[in-house]
């Protein structure tokens, strides 16, 4: 296959950075996405250019590192699929491709594709955790979790915290994301000692990095490689409500 | 952290959707009354002068009907407050736009929501002038809503009959969204609920469309006159 991209390239967070075009030929359809750009960057190199800064780690679809909007949609046009995982084959002869970093205040561009996402860090830093004595594994039934808990759990902590989530939303919001770890702690026993100062805090991590506000857009979902469904969104905000309440309840008694 | 809840992002919807199921609720009562015009101008004056007097004897007349006015009052503001500073916030998120803008996964109503509150605004702006005040009302007979209203559908006035349309109908796409996403920003959580939300968003918003739609529609055909 022959393909035209054009990515965008910008050399660090000061420069203003514009889209530029590469032709690429002989490309095989078996080929993943990164190794598409791999071959890329192995020409540029022989050509004395510089590579192209994209950010990936596992390359089998479990760390969240790929970051790139491919023609508009994080991780490309396969649903559920990490650019890692995307084959060419999704493509055809002759295609030309966008490829643009992860855009949001919240996430500066490092160069080119990298952006810096350490705002999750800190949303995870302010709630993210639950407090366990450590020491040798409990054993594994000693706290019973009712099947359908856990199963949603299960499914809220597939999130790899890639940030396709804030790609996608038309807000620039990582609610998906918040509201993945709240679910998936919060509905463990585990979670329970730190379940309102949890969501508190985190919804105000989230805030306070500049993320926009979830408006039930829904465009989230759709991008997201492990589908963390929208409804997870409606537990965080009854958890909030929830907190909200007991904690208004607990400042008027102190106050 | 104390801060009020109202400050964060997850507070502001939990305003906007609190003030925008009263809204929706008078919405309801509203389409109600005007559906009275199909009883006669009897009954529809009627109607229009006892919401003056609800609360007699308890409270004077029209007492209720400013309390009413002033709760509504808040509502919007609350509602509006919540939605420029959300809108605000989300441009600020994304500084530089995408090049290659991807399609909308999502539903266009939840899309539009922004500019067709704005419609909707105005459309109120000039409904009260219209037919609370009589300002901009060919008739303006405060002693007779019937008539006024009939004026202001006739056929040569289409371009009322429009608006009025174009109105309706956005507020039928705000509430298709809006229902679903208040419903969930209180907490609805399962994908089953949400299947069922957004069924009955969908369907709320047809039925109001076509209950404030009828009037108009009714005067242009001649079927109310
Ligand atoms: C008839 C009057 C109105 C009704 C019944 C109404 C109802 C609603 C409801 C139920 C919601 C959902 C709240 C949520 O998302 O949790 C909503 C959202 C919203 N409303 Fe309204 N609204 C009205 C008028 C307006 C006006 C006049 C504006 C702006 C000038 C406006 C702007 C918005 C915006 C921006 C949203 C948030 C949309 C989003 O989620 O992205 N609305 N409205
Ligand atoms: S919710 Fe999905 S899209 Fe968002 S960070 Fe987690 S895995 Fe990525
Ligand atoms: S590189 Fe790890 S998920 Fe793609």
């Amino acid at each position: 296959m022959n393909l035209t991209l054009r990515i965008w390239r910008q050399q660090g967070p000061q420069d203003k950075g514009r889209m530029v075009s590469y032709q690429v030929t002989d490309v095989s359809p078996d080929m993943s996405f990164l190794e598409m750009l791999d071959v890329l960057n192995e020409r540029l190199i022989l050509e004395g250019e510089e590579p192209v800064a994209f950010d990936h780690d596992c390359r089998e679809g479990i760390c969240g590192a790929c970051s790139m909007v491919i023609n508009g949609t994080p991780h490309g046009p396969q649903k559920m699929t990490t650019t890692c995982q995307l084959h060419m084959r999704t493509f055809s002869d002759g295609d030309t491709i966008d490829i643009e970093p992860w855009r949001a205040k919240a996430f500066p561009v490092i160069k080119d594709l990298v952006v810096n996402r350490g705002a999750f860090d800190k949303i995870i830093q302010a709630g993210g955790y639950i407090s366990a004595p450590t020491g040798s594994a409990p054993e594994a039934h000693a706290t019973p979790v009712p099947k359908a808990d856990a199963d949603a759990a299960f499914e809220a902590a597939e999130c790899i915290g890639c940030g396709a989530c804030v790609a996608a939303c038309p807000n620039g919001s990582a609610m998906l994301f918040t509201a993945a770890k709240i679910t998936h702690l919060g509905l463990m026993p585990q979670g329970q000692p730190e379940r309102d100062s949890r969501v508190l805090d985190m919804v105000a991590a989230h805030d306070e990095a500049g993320f926009g506000g979830c408006t039930n857009a829904g465009e989230c979902t759709p991008a997201c490689p492990k589908g963390i469904p929208l409804a997870t969104i409606g537990r965080l905000n009854r958890d909030f409500l929830a907190a909200s309440r007991k904690r208004s309840g607990e400042t008027a008694t102190a106050g | 952290m104390t801060a009020s809840p109202i400050r964060s992002t997850v507070g502001k919807k939990i305003l906007m959707a609190v003030t925008g199921i009263l809204l929706v609720l008078f919405l309801v009562l509203h389409m109600v009354g005007n559906l009275k015009i199909f009883f006669g101008a009897e009954s529809f004056d009627h109607y229009a002068h006892w919401l003056r007097s609800i609360g007699n004897p308890l409270l004077p007349e029209t007492w209720f009907l400013w309390i009413q006015r002033a709760v509504l009052t808040f509502a919007v503001l609350g509602h509006i407050w919540a939605a420029t500073a959300l809108a605000l916030r989300a441009r600020a998120a994304r500084p530089v736009r995408y090049a290659h803008r991807g399609k909308v996964q999502g539903s266009y109503a939840a899309r539009t929501m922004r500019w067709g509150g704005v419609i909707i605004l105005l459309f109120v702006i000039y409904h009260i002038l219209d037919l609370t005040t009589g300002h901009l009302n060919p008739v303006g007979d405060k002693a007779h809503p019937y008539g006024n209203v009939v004026a202001d559908f006739a056929p040569d006035r289409w371009y009322v009959t429009l608006f009025y349309t174009l109105a309706v109908v956005s507020v039928g796409f705000h509430l298709r969204h809006g229902l679903y996403s208040a419903l969930r920003t209180l907490g609805q959580q399962t994908k089953h609920g949400e299947r069922r939300a957004r069924a009955f968003a969908l369907g709320f918003a047809v039925v109001l469309c076509a209950g404030y739609l009828s009037v108009p529609f009714a005067v242009l055909t001649g079927l109310v006159g």
